[in-house]
Formats: structure tokens, C-alpha cells, sequence
């Protein structure tokens, strides 16, 4: 791997603004990157190269600009985000074709900040997985070990991170879709409190709990991302109107962790965890308690319920949001159908996959009449009183640790037949989109049996990301890192 | 939490789904577990508590109502499977 593709995108930056490094040198070394490894692990659904070295050559022509934080970063997003003009395919064939004619907020405002979209990456149809295996296209590899996942459903955003072919990308977690693939691949993973970025353009999964975030290799690029995208949209009344702090400069206030607390919940900590999962995180914790952080005990009792709630509330919105495909206004369309009910009936059944088509009959089910109270305002109901047991850790905590998943990448094929065990996999992070909390992954370790890296996972008070990249931060400066995968 | 190949042809039928008997059967059964899972819910007691369906507090935020045209309709309907240059096309209905 050449040397610039090596770079995290905060040194990418610096030498881009004393001109050491063009944006076109920039680019074409993201793509000779792709070129080389896409073949083994297969991130990107698609490649914008021309698009890409068009657009660094128009900032060569011009030269660095201190006023666009992401001036010449080649950066790729998950292709569930809208990009103006090149395809947008949520990895499902019902999309295959689909070209936007704008770009999502959170695009729009990359671009506008200089950075070059060189590819869209793979994910689990419609988002709907936690390995990217479920696309419609292709598998997502890990670049780490090409027998196991990526994790998902932003797989193929942290698969290219990792394999460094680019310098950072934008994920979306709904349910663990950022940190878990950050997790397995062995980068950092941000998902922000919800209202905290514009979701106008992401082709909507669970309204109430999708939120865009940065996937990078170190915690002060997934800063500068975020600084980028956060902040209020008039396009999304969900983001929320509230200042944006400057995130690196908080980073920069921090070079120890005296004065915080921080919680272990006993329910991510007791049971359930790979060993090699568990000695890495506790390693974690002990580095945090070195550098003057105080730890305490405290309780999510309802975790054993998170699961089940998550899945009611996200496959009733699923079922809801994905009526709009019906074949008549975008995506695909059946051939030769007899009226309108058999064109709405065939598009959707031949362009949605099965697991989509899955989610949206149980979706459907849990709001149909004589089941809603059951189980979708039951739900809603234990969602508040999960959110409370939140509220009350964090009254004492200024955040919380615990692993991202009870163990590392698992191989490829071995979750496909069992829907649910697929679904037990989210049990740690899915408390987080529920409760609207901000959470992310960093990378602590790589796993003493299997050797694949081991995600630490973070979680803090809403709107409070300042404090969790603070921490992730020091963290990150004092463990050892865990280098590239061998790729 | 059991559910019949005819209750999950039902509910495909009203998501505009068709299912061949085959995915019927094996849906039924994948569903019919997830939803005994599910049903561990009805042990917690939510007696007046309010549901929460959103994590944000500002739900409906008001803007004034002007018109704004952000599209051309010839690139609205690019992406469209059918249509007659202005408007989408459909099979007939009435």
C-alpha cells in the first residue's frame, strides 16, 4: 500500500493544505487503493473515477482553500445516502437503476466542504442485516480475514475504510449498522444523537431511530466528519436547531481523563461475551481508570428487552416507509402485469429481497388491527422506560462503556438461516437508537483467538459527542493501535 | 406466539406482497418465532406509561407555506419506469 493511502484523513489534510499532496494525487491514490483490493473484499457497489478526477482537478486548478475543512479527501458513502446524478442503489434491486437528482444534505455538505465522493459502498438491502451479506448484489468480505463479514449494515463503508481506499465514509445506524461493522473492521464508528444530522436524502429504513454518521480510522477524523454534517436542516424538522460545538478543539482540551465517571452496565458486561471481547474491553477500562477516569457499576435493566422492542418499532416503520416503492414513480417496475393492484404486487415482490420482504410482513403484523397495542404501542411503552434507565446511568455517568458486539467478525454464511440469531447480534447497540443516545466504536484491540479487532463501545448524553470523542481520543492515544489488515 | 401460512399470506396481501407457498410456510415459521420472542414484552408491566415514539422533543416544527420549486419535471420523471413525457404512466384503472 503506498504511503498516502496509509494516511489518516487529518494528515491527509495537512499535507493537502501545504500543497505537499493535489487533490488529484490524492484521488488517483484512493483509486489505484480501490483497484487493488476491491477484487478481494468488494466494499463499493459502485466507483465515481472519472467524476472524481474531475472534481480534483478542479480544486488543483484553484488550490487549497482553508475555508473547506475537507478540501481534496477522497471519501466514499454508503449507497443509501443520495448522490445527485450517479446511482443510488440501497444495495436492492428494487433501486438498481435509480439516479437521484439531489444529493442528501449530509452529501451536500461534504461536497461543499471540498471532499471528492469516490465510491458508494455496499450494505445489507435497504440496511436491513448486520453482516452485508444480505445485498442484493454482492457480498462485503472483511478486509481483516476474507472468510468472515464486515458486520453491517454499513459493511462495505467499513470494509473501505479499513482496506484504506478511502480516507473516510459515511455509514448509517438505525440499529448498530456504524459501530458494528467499525467494530469488526477494526476503525472508528460515530453514531450521533438523533436530531443531531439532517437525514433528508437517506432513503429512510426506521424514522424514529436512522441516524448518518463517520466511519474513519481515528477518532479526530470521525470529529472533523461530524463537525461537517451535524447541524440543522430546514428539509429534516427532525434536526435539531442547536449549536454545534467544535469538536477537535474539545479534543485538543483533553489530555487525560481525570474528572469523569463512567458506567459499566452489569447487563453488557456479565455475560454472554467472547473472551477475547471481554479481556479486550476491560483492558480499555483499565487504561481509562490509568488515566484518571473513575468507573462504577450501574444497571440497564431492561436490555433483555431492547431487542424485542427494537424489532417491533423498526420493522413497523420499515413497513411503513417502504410503501413507497411501488413501481410507478422510481425503481423497479414488473413486466406485463394485468391492472395496477398486480403492478404494486409484482414490483414489490420481485424487487424487494427476502429478508426486506420479511421485516415488512412482521412490520405490517405488529400494526395490523388486533395486534397494535400488543405489540407496537407495548413497544413504544417499554422504549420510554428504557430510555429512563438511560437517563439515570447518565445522571451519574458522563458516559458508558461496554463491548459492540459479544464477539469479533463471525465467518461468512454462518448467521444467514436463523433471522433471529442474526437479530441477537444488535443486543448492545440497539439501546442506543432507542434511547436517541449518541454512541461509537473504537477500535481496543484485536482478539487474542481469532485475531480480528474488538470494538469498545461508547455511549453519552444526547448532543454530547464532544464529551465521548474527548474520551475516545485519549483512549485511542494511549493503547496500542492495531495498524492495517494485511491486505 | 404461533402465526399461520394463511395469517402471513393475509398480512403480505395488505403490504402488497404475493408470497409463493413455499416462502409462506417458511415465513410463518420464522415469524412465529420472532414473534415468541417478542412476546416477553407482556411480562413487564407499562401500566400509564407513556408510549415514546420519537426521541425528539420538537415533533412538528411550523415553517411558513410558500411554494418553492426545486425540481424540473422532466428530471423527476427520469427515474420514472414508464410515463409520456409529462406525466407517470400506469396501466388503466377505470
Amino acid at each position: 500500500m503506498s504511503e498516502l493511502s496509509a494516511l489518516s484523513l487529518s494528515e491527509l489534510r495537512a499535507k493537502l493544505a501545504d500543497k505537499s499532496v493535489g487533490a488529484v494525487e490524492a484521488v488517483e491514490a484512493a483509486l489505484a487503493r480501490i483497484e487493488t483490493t476491491e477484487p478481494k473484499i468488494k466494499a463499493l457497489i459502485s466507483v465515481q473515477a472519472e467524476e472524481a478526477r474531475a472534481r480534483a482537478r478542479e480544486l488543483d486548478a484553484t488550490g487549497p482553500d482553508a475555508a473547506l475543512p475537507l478540501w481534496g479527501v477522497p471519501l466514499v458513502v454508503k449507497d443509501v445516502l443520495a448522490t445527485k446524478d450517479v446511482p443510488t442503489t440501497c444495495a436492492s434491486k428494487m433501486l438498481e437503476n435509480f439516479r437521484p437528482v439531489y444529493d442528501a444534505t449530509a452529501v451536500a455538505k461534504l461536497k461543499a466542504a471540498g471532499a471528492v465522493l469516490v465510491g458508494k459502498a455496499n450494505m445489507d438491502e435497504f440496511a436491513m442485516g448486520s453482516t452485508t451479506e444480505n445485498s442484493a448484489f454482492f457480498a462485503t468480505r472483511n478486509p481483516w480475514d476474507l472468510s468472515r463479514v464486515p458486520g453491517g449494515s454499513s459493511g462495505g463503508s467499513g470494509a473501505s475504510v479499513a482496506a484504506c481506499q478511502a480516507f473516510g465514509a459515511l455509514g448509517t445506524d438505525t440499529g448498530g449498522s456504524i459501530r458494528l461493522p467499525a467494530s469488526f473492521c477494526g476503525i472508528v464508528g460515530l453514531k450521533p444523537t438523533y436530531g443531531r444530522v439532517s437525514r433528508f436524502g437517506m432513503v429512510a429504513f426506521a424514522s424514529s431511530l436512522d441516524q448518518i454518521g463517520p466511519m474513519t480510522r481515528t477518532v479526530e477524523d470521525a470529529a472533523r466528519l461530524l463537525q461537517v454534517i451535524a447541524g440543522h436542516d430546514d428539509r429534516d424538522s427532525t434536526s435539531v436547531d442547536a449549536p454545534v460545538p467544535d469538536y477537535v478543539a474539545a479534543m485538543r482540551e483533553r489530555r487525560d481523563l481525570s474528572g469523569l465517571t463512567l458506567g459499566l452496565p452489569a447487563e453488557y458486561w456479565d455475560e454472554g461475551l467472547a473472551p477475547e471481547v471481554a479481556e479486550a474491553c476491560a483492558a480499555a477500562v483499565k487504561k481509562a481508570e490509568e488515566l484518571g477516569a473513575k468507573t462504577k457499576r450501574v444497571n440497564l435493566k431492561l436490555s433483555q428487552y431492547a431487542i424485542a422492542t427494537y424489532y417491533i418499532i423498526a420493522t413497523a416503520e420499515a413497513s411503513s416507509n417502504l410503501a413507497r416503492f411501488d413501481g410507478v414513480r422510481y425503481g423497479y417496475r414488473a413486466k406485463d402485469v394485468d391492472d395496477l393492484m398486480d403492478l404494486y404486487v409484482r414490483s414489490r415482490s420481485e424487487g424487494f429481497g427476502d429478508e426486506v420482504q420479511r421485516r415488512i410482513i412482521l412490520g405490517a403484523y405488529v400494526l395490523s388491527s388486533g395486534y397494535y397495542d400488543a405489540y407496537y404501542r407495548k413497544a413504544a411503552q417499554v422504549r420510554q422506560l428504557l430510555r429512563r434507565d438511560f437517563q439515570v446511568a447518565l445522571s451519574e455517568c458522563d458516559a458508558l462503556l461496554g463491548p459492540v458486539c459479544p464477539t469479533t467478525a463471525f465467518k461468512v454464511g454462518e448467521m444467514t438461516s436463523d433471522p433471529l440469531q442474526m437479530y441477537l447480534m444488535d443486543i448492545f447497540t440497539i439501546s442506543t437508537n432507542l434511547a436517541g443516545l449518541p454512541g461509537m466504536s473504537l477500535p481496543v484491540g484485536l482478539g487474542r483467538e481469532t485475531g480480528m479487532p474488538v470494538g469498545l463501545q461508547i455511549t453519552a448524553r444526547p448532543f454530547d459527542e464532544a464529551t465521548m470523542l474527548q474520551l475516545a481520543g485519549v483512549l485511542e492515544a494511549n493503547l496500542p493501535g492495531i495498524g492495517h489488515p494485511a491486505l | 406466539m404461533k402465526i399461520s401460512s394463511e395469517e402471513v399470506a393475509k398480512v403480505a396481501g395488505l403490504a402488497r406482497l404475493a408470497l409463493t407457498p413455499e416462502k409462506t410456510a417458511r415465513y410463518a415459521a420464522q415469524l412465529g418465532d420472532i414473534l415468541g420472542y417478542m412476546d416477553k414484552l407482556a411480562e413487564l408491566d407499562t401500566t400509564g406509561v407513556e408510549p415514546l415514539y420519537t426521541p425528539v422533543d420538537q415533533v412538528s416544527v411550523m415553517r411558513d407555506d410558500v411554494v418553492e420549486k426545486d425540481y424540473a419535471r422532466e428530471d423527476i420523471l427520469k427515474n420514472a419506469p414508464e410515463t409520456d413525457g409529462a406525466f407517470f404512466i400506469v396501466p388503466r384503472i377505470v
